[in-house]
């Protein structure tokens, strides 16, 4: 009677053993997934973000950016600072620019806040951690999120060297002041950030906060397009990234 | 073979029972972390992750060193760890177990944990890690399992098993390896990217786990029957001291590199833990104990004559111990948040639930252990009468 | 068979436990089979409403993915009739009563799928 439990245990063991591996097998040889979003006929696009600081100081202590994302995305307003959930938000200059000496620069520039986002980077490292693929890049650069995905180990919170990701501490729902039916909200235990409003975009919209600004400092567009007003920027301005060398590639860029 | 751990004398039921009631309380406070959200711990936005990760960062390394004793009696055939492959084991076994929970309840999301399988990611390190450690509990569970039963039955093990021990070398390596390239990876977090996190990890592993085989192999020959015999521990007593050498030597070699090349960003995680920054200087008291730990026990393992008075030798082991849990299941994660990559320095002191549920997975961890012990020494026919 | 008393006492528990839900209905009267109230004017759903009845989470889930992951807004059903997915901008359009609509199957069978954790359900009279 022993032999037989002992048998029997086994074999149920090994049989689940083999379920799991085999379905994680197929999926990892299989073309469970791949993304076919870009068809080779379509121009592909790159989209990038300019931010123009002067102007954006130019409107003092303005937040219609932040005030449009907040409302556009249900971002709730926790009190408690270590709980915050950030997508575009003012942050120090030598907290922005860690590697920038800013002693001898204008201090009008880098005695204000800057706004800081997702960078979209074009390497980006929350996607290489990821082991859920919850986060990744899509074909026209954004660094989109799957919240029905992400089982929230954060590990992509680690790898940013942007502090750019949040996480839901608790059931955000409570601390939303006004929810807009159109996009979700998030629930407890998963990562969020700035989407870029993939969601607007998609719909051939501008960002929320690009929207939102009337001091057009925040100019979006397509890299790739050299007639682009984002390239007409960086072509004859010139303009910072983000901790760049970490090799990351962010595609948010700073006028100097 | 299990019925076994049925049987038991009072004092072992009262064990028993006491890391139930802890087990259980770590439970409930489980219970209100996974209705509330992990909000319920110290954690923030800064610091993403702290005790929980800390613990399965460390007990990788407990886990891993069962390859001190199997490697020397599998390998070079030096009998004299013969009695003793089966307690690393399943050491293994119940260190591994212990992580596992640990990375469960640091999920936000724990009910779509399997996405890691479902969803397989060969770019993620995390994906390997999760593939590393399931298989090296199963092959702990079938080396344990296979070893045992023919010891039961009085013959000798199957031939097909030497080769999955063997296997089971590079393993254990590979667990505490992949695990450092966890965080070694990560641009982001320059007190983590450095290339000796790896054999960092291996040295504290070799010394930490060890040492606490010591230490339960006294506590066995209190309690039990079975008596690991003195030139065994003596001679695990060397591996500990070799170990703990290298590691502090690692460590030293980490602060030469930051120190004197003097960039901030590799010092102030330096400063942080030993001195303070911005005023913060949480960590400050628990890592000078861990440095005073370290040399002390260094100095009793060193010492011959120390090291071969068993009572001297517990101490050191104790010391040991305590030394590198305090440095990696504390200083080691907390210091990657502290400074952020924007500079902030942000609180953090686990929370009483938080505490809680670190304590019911140790004491799970214990009463595992305390079973399969209690199973390998009843098939010796050594237990306690 | 020292143990007698114990392994039928054992068993008897056992048997209770396990047969909980024949007992409970015979109490208390079985659950009633639930009638989704059904409000829009529309002929058909998105798909006929036998495979909507069968199907629905498989779709939804489908539509999930496409949206999320593949950024594709527009689902073209069987009929070569074409919609936008969308939970909230699409199903619950025609089905703004959550509570006798979803909720009346989903508590019968006891499953709650958590798509209302994140996405904002219709304003309802309660």
């Amino acid at each position: 009677m022993g032999q037989d439990r002992r048998g029997f245990l086994k074999l149920a063991g090994l049989a689940a053993v083999c379920a799991t591996a085999r379905e994680s097998l197929t999926r990892l040889a299989g073309a469970a997934e791949t993304e076919p979003r870009s068809s080779a006929k379509a121009p592909k696009v790159r989209w990038a973000m300019v931010v123009d600081p002067r102007r954006c100081l130019e409107q003092e202590s303005c937040t219609a950016c932040i005030d449009a994302c907040d409302h556009a995305h249900n971002i709730p307003a926790f009190t408690n600072p270590r709980h915050e959930v950030k997508w575009i938000w003012k942050t120090r200059f030598d907290e922005a620019f860690p590697d920038q000496d800013s002693r001898y620069i204008d201090p009008a520039l880098t005695s204000e806040p800057v706004l800081a986002l997702c960078n979209h980077c074009d390497n980006p490292p929350c996607v290489r951690v990821c082991p859920t693929q919850a986060t990744w890049k899509r074909d026209d650069g954004i660094v989109a999120m799957d919240w029905h995905r992400c089982i929230g180990c954060r590990y992509c919170m680690a790898a940013c060297p942007y502090g750019s990701r949040s996480f839901n501490w608790e059931d955000p729902r409570p601390h939303i002041a006004h929810e807009d039916p159109d996009f979700p909200t998030r629930t407890k235990g998963v990562v969020e950030k700035c989407t870029f409003c993939d969601e607007r975009i998609d719909r051939g919209e501008l960002p929320a906060c690009v929207v939102a600004c009337k001091a057009k400092a925040l100019v979006f567009g397509d890299l790739n397009d050299p007639d682009s007003e984002v390239r007409r920027l960086l072509r004859t301005r010139f303009a910072l990234r983000r901790r760049a060398g970490l090799g990351t590639q962010p595609e948010v860029f700073y006028l100097v | 073979m299990l019925e076994k751990a049925l049987v038991g004398g009072r004092g072992y039921w009262r064990w028993i029972l006491a890391l139930g009631v802890v087990i259980a309380l770590g439970l409930v406070s489980y219970l209100r972390q996974f209705a509330f959200g992990l909000g319920i711990t110290g954690l923030s936005r800064d610091v993403t992750w702290g005790l929980y990760i800390a613990q399965f960062t460390f007990l990788v390394g407990v886990a891993a060193s069962a390859v001190m004793v199997v490697l020397p009696y599998y390998l070079h055939n030096f009998k004299m760890f013969g009695k003793l492959t089966i307690l690393g084991e399943f050491l293994a076994i119940s260190a591994v177990t212990m992580c596992m929970l640990f990375i469960f309840v640091d999920m936000g999301q724990p009910t779509r944990v399997l996405n890691v399988m479902l969803y397989p990611t060969p770019h993620s390190l995390m994906f390997w890690d999760m593939v590393s450690l399931s298989g090296y509990l199963v092959l702990n569970v079938v080396i344990s399992h296979v070893t045992l039963a023919a010891e039961r039955n009085s013959v000798p093990p199957p031939s097909w098993i030497r080769p999955v021990i063997i296997l089971s070398i590079p393993w254990a390596v590979s667990i505490h390896t992949v695990t450092a390239f966890l965080y070694s990876g990560l641009a982001a977090r320059p007190f983590w990217m450095t290339a000796i996190l790896a054999p960092r990890f291996l040295a504290s592993a070799f010394s930490a786990g060890p040492a606490l085989l010591i230490l339960f192999c006294l506590v066995l020959r209190r309690v039990t029957r079975f008596d690991a015999g003195r030139e065994p521990i003596q001679r695990l007593a060397i591996i500990v001291t070799y170990a703990m050498l290298i590691n502090v030597f690692f460590v030293l070699m980490e602060l030469f590199t930051a120190l004197y090349s003097n960039i901030p960003e590799d010092v102030e995680h330096f400063k942080f833990l030993f001195v303070g920054l911005e005023g913060n200087t949480t960590l400050v008291p628990w890592m000078w104990a861990s440095a005073v730990l370290s040399v002390a026990a260094l100095v009793l393992l060193v010492n011959p004559k120390t090291r071969h008075d068993e009572r001297t030798l517990a101490a050191a082991c104790v010391a040991v111990f305590l030394g590198l849990w305090i440095e990696k299941g504390l200083g080691l994660i907390i210091a990657g948040f502290e400074p952020s990559p924007l500079g902030a320095v942000t609180a953090y002191t686990p929370t009483v639930p938080e505490i809680s549920i670190t304590l019911g997975i140790y004491a799970f961890g214990l009463l595992l252990i305390t079973l399969l012990y209690k199973i390998a020494l009843s098939v010796r026919g050594e237990t306690a009468a | 068979m020292r143990d007698r008393g114990r392994i039928i006492t054992g068993l008897a528990v056992f048997v209770a436990v396990a047969l909980a839900p024949v007992w409970q209905a015979a109490l208390h009267g079985a659950a009633r089979r639930p009638d989704p109230k059904i409000v829009t004017t529309a002929k058909q759903c998105v798909e006929p409403t036998a495979a909507m009845r069968r199907d629905h989470m498989e779709l939804l889930n489908a539509w999930r993915d496409t949206v999320v992951r593949r950024g594709q807004r527009t689902y073209v059903a069987a009929d070569g009739k074409t919609v936008t997915m969308s939970l909230t901008g699409t199903c619950m359009k025609c089905h703004p009563n959550k509570k006798e609509f979803c909720d009346a199957c989903h508590n019968y069978l006891a499953v709650s799928p958590y798509c209302w954790e994140c996405h904002i359900e219709p304003k309802e009279k309660s």
